[in-house]
């Protein structure tokens, strides 16, 4: 016998447990899975707070996304609590074993004077740009407005700043900060894919800038023509969520670390010679530090820069994605970090060997008395130098070139 | 016999091979093989004092000896030993 709506949801209604949103509203953070269930035009006009999207129509494809433990509590709603007591069979039917609906659906949320989120709304170009994250629940919606509201800063328009720009700016990271003075040089193009014939003799920021904005003009270029120097570094990294390190002289990777530090800002590192890399995620407090890593440089004719000792040109671009996709889950705080872990790569055997990485309970600057130090305006020394001056404690190795 | 991997910076020094197997029950005994061997090593690795350069750091099975025993720490037959100074390039 046919069955009309009714029917139906006299049906649905003797199945389905419903909740009341001041209920809802009461419950634990975190207990339990709420899910909106409307279309993506209703959510976009305001949501209940903690709650993710699964439209009716994607609800059997994309649940078990939001949802992987079937027994786990789950709140279903939508805009007045019909479409939501469907679904919810639907969920029961799948195995969904404490499913609920809340009654009155969103409407009822709103006019119990509960406080609701409004999503930031991607325009419809932007929903085609980034259709392929969208698509990724870990990124979705949410994560890509994440990633249009962050700062990222790259130290070196250079190997590993190359790719670096142009991923994080197809990926559409809003603001992009570049920090280099040199200026695009024909050897350079080997790896420096940033960067054009046609561009030679011009500033590398200037440059990296028409080829981020050439792919996404959403990204804001921040160009910084100057050398990161102890004097400005503090003044240059302000306001970045991350920064991914790819110069090639260790004063500035000591300065940088110093700094970032001190700022609570994760540092991305890599490092290229000939046929090998390095790789790490600093996260200040959370892993170790560069100067934990490596206390004090080596002397120069134990880590050429690659105008010296010669790049192949894919290991910095194979370095750089892996910094980028760094910092893209530092950005989305998605997935595990390199934090405490060096990746070494080497391109002649494809091998990658991952090493541990400690915390120095001495460090000078990320140990707990550094951080004292600090706060009491008296940093720590190393080796009797200030650690704000780290460069003097190798002065008799002689200077380091660029080596861009 | 335990393999030490030699970092590309310091192949040169020791005729270009990527890894050497040496002879030795701790980190102290097994750099001291590898600088008799090649005693052009010796100021890499070594201070004057004979302590480790702070500048290279020294992995056995992936752990820094710095939070291990340093130069004390021992080394046993099958364990994988990585000699790795700092790189510059960008």
């Amino acid at each position: 016998m046919p069955k009309s709506y009714a029917d139906l949801l006299r049906e649905a209604r003797t199945q389905i447990n419903e909740v009341s949103p001041q209920e809802v509203a009461a419950l634990a953070p975190g207990a339990t899975t709420i899910v909106d269930v409307r279309e993506a035009s209703e959510w976009e006009q305001g949501h209940v707070p903690a709650a993710s999207h699964v439209s009716r129509s994607y609800m059997e494809q994309q649940i078990e996304g939001v949802a992987p433990d079937r027994d786990q509590p789950l709140i279903l709603y939508c805009a007045g609590g019909v479409r939501s007591l469907f679904a919810a069979q639907t969920l029961k039917e799948m195995g969904y074993t404490n499913v609920a609906s809340m009654s009155s659906g969103f409407q009822g949320w709103k006019g119990a004077g509960l406080d609701f989120e409004t999503p930031v709304v991607l325009s419809m170009e932007q929903k085609q740009r980034y259709s392929r994250h969208l698509l990724i629940p870990e990124v979705g919606s949410a994560g890509q407005a994440r990633l249009l509201g962050s700062k990222a800063l790259l130290i070196g328009a250079g190997g590993l700043g190359s790719p670096a720009a142009l991923y994080l700016a197809a990926a559409g990271v809003g603001t992009i900060g570049l920090v280099d003075f040199d200026i695009v040089d024909l050897s350079n193009l080997q790896r420096q894919i940033v960067h054009t014939t046609e561009r030679i003799g011009e500033r590398k920021v200037e440059s990296a800038k028409i080829a981020i904005n050439a792919l996404n003009p959403d990204v804001k270029v921040v160009a910084h023509e100057e050398m990161l120097v102890a004097a400005n570094v503090d003044r240059i990294i302000a306001g970045y969520d991350v920064i991914l390190d790819g110069t090639d002289t260790f004063e500035t990777r000591y300065i940088l670390n110093d700094a970032a530090v001190a700022a609570g800002i994760p540092v991305i590192h890599a490092s290229v010679f000939r046929f090998e890399g390095q790789l790490t995620t600093f996260i200040p407090y959370e892993g170790p530090c560069y100067r934990c890593l490596y206390p004090t440089p080596p002397p120069p004719e134990l880590a050429p820069g690659c105008s010296v000792a010669g790049v192949l040109g894919v290991v910095p671009g194979i370095l750089g994605l892996l910094q980028t996709n760094e910092a893209l889950k530092v950005l989305l705080g998605i997935g595990t970090t390199l934090a405490g872990r060096l990746v070494l790569f080497d391109a002649l055997e494809t091998e990658f060997t991952e090493l541990q990485l400690r915390r120095d309970p001495a460090c000078p600057v990320c140990s707990d008395a550094a951080v004292a130090a600090r706060k009491a305006g008296v940093p720590l020394q190393v080796d009797g130098v200030n650690v704000e001056a780290p460069f003097l404690m190798t002065g008799s190795f002689g200077s380091f070139g660029s080596a861009s | 016999m335990s393999t030490v991997f030699i970092p590309a910076v310091l192949r040169a020094n020791v005729g270009g091979v990527k890894s050497l197997d040496l002879q030795g029950d701790s980190i102290r005994a097994i750099v001291d093989a590898l600088v008799e061997r090649h005693p052009s090593l010796s100021t890499q690795l070594l201070t004057e004092g004979g302590e480790l350069n702070r500048f290279v750091n020294v992995y056995v099975n992936g752990q820094d000896v710095r939070y291990l025993a340093g130069l004390d720490t021992p080394v046993a037959e099958t364990d994988e030993v990585r000699l790795l100074p700092a790189m510059a390039g960008g």
